[in-house]
């Protein structure tokens, strides 16, 4: 599913328009990136939580050229699944996986 | 932050909703990703990450408090893997560097 796929959805199910249903799916997700922005953390109770992880800055290297590569500190988010979502998408097992093709 | 300031979010922003109906939105996409994933497909939400599914094998663990061997059963798990937008709104100052090794998320 991507994110039109999710607008057609929200659109069908919450009768709306796909104008209105896109300005609500990107308001949430907005909200969220700005939040993690602000190195602040979201739940979402039985989905799962987002967290901004910082990383302290380390010697990489080019793969290609083995190259050392310093790569400065940082902060990355971080999502842990949520009990209930856990539980569900160890269910989905009885389908293939799908979404790469789509 | 939680689903009640995404909620606010919606109904100061948008206009047109009135606080109920926006709470049922932020349910029905919380709703519709659980549903995807409960089908085994995947969500693709550019600009702010995918989340995937990824079916493990039986393995030998450990239990982390007493570190007796234990059999982790096989599973399915979920991931998510910010987008590059994402991960470079969360490091401003630094641009590119701060997303190296991660450039297939930004679609």
């Amino acid at each position: 599913m991507t994110k039109s796929e999710l607008i057609d959805v929200i659109a069908t199910r919450g009768t709306l328009t796909k104008a209105r249903a896109e300005l609500v799916v990107n308001c949430v997700f907005d909200a969220m990136t700005e939040s993690l922005e602000r190195g602040e953390g979201i739940e979402i109770r039985g989905f799962g939580s987002f967290t901004v992880r910082p990383y302290k800055p380390y010697s990489g290297r080019n793969p290609r050229t083995g190259e050392a590569v310093p790569v400065p500190a940082k902060r990355l988010p971080f999502f842990k699944v949520g009990k209930e979502l856990r539980e569900i998408v160890d269910k989905s097992r009885a389908f293939a996986i799908t979404g790469d093709d789509d | 932050m939680t689903k009640a300031e995404i909620v606010q979010a919606i109904y100061n922003r948008l206009g047109g909703f009135s606080k109920k109906e926006a709470a049922d939105l932020v349910d029905l996409v919380f709703d519709t990703m659980k549903e995807t994933l409960a089908r085994g497909e995947k969500i693709k939400i550019s600009g702010f990450g995918n989340f995937v599914l990824r079916d493990k094998r039986q393995r030998q663990g450990r239990n982390p408090q007493t570190g007796d061997p234990m059999v982790i059963t096989e599973r399915r798990v979920l991931n998510f893997k910010a987008s590059n937008i994402l991960k470079l709104g969360l490091n401003p100052r630094r641009g590119r560097e701060a997303t190296e090794g991660g450039a297939s998320a930004g679609s």
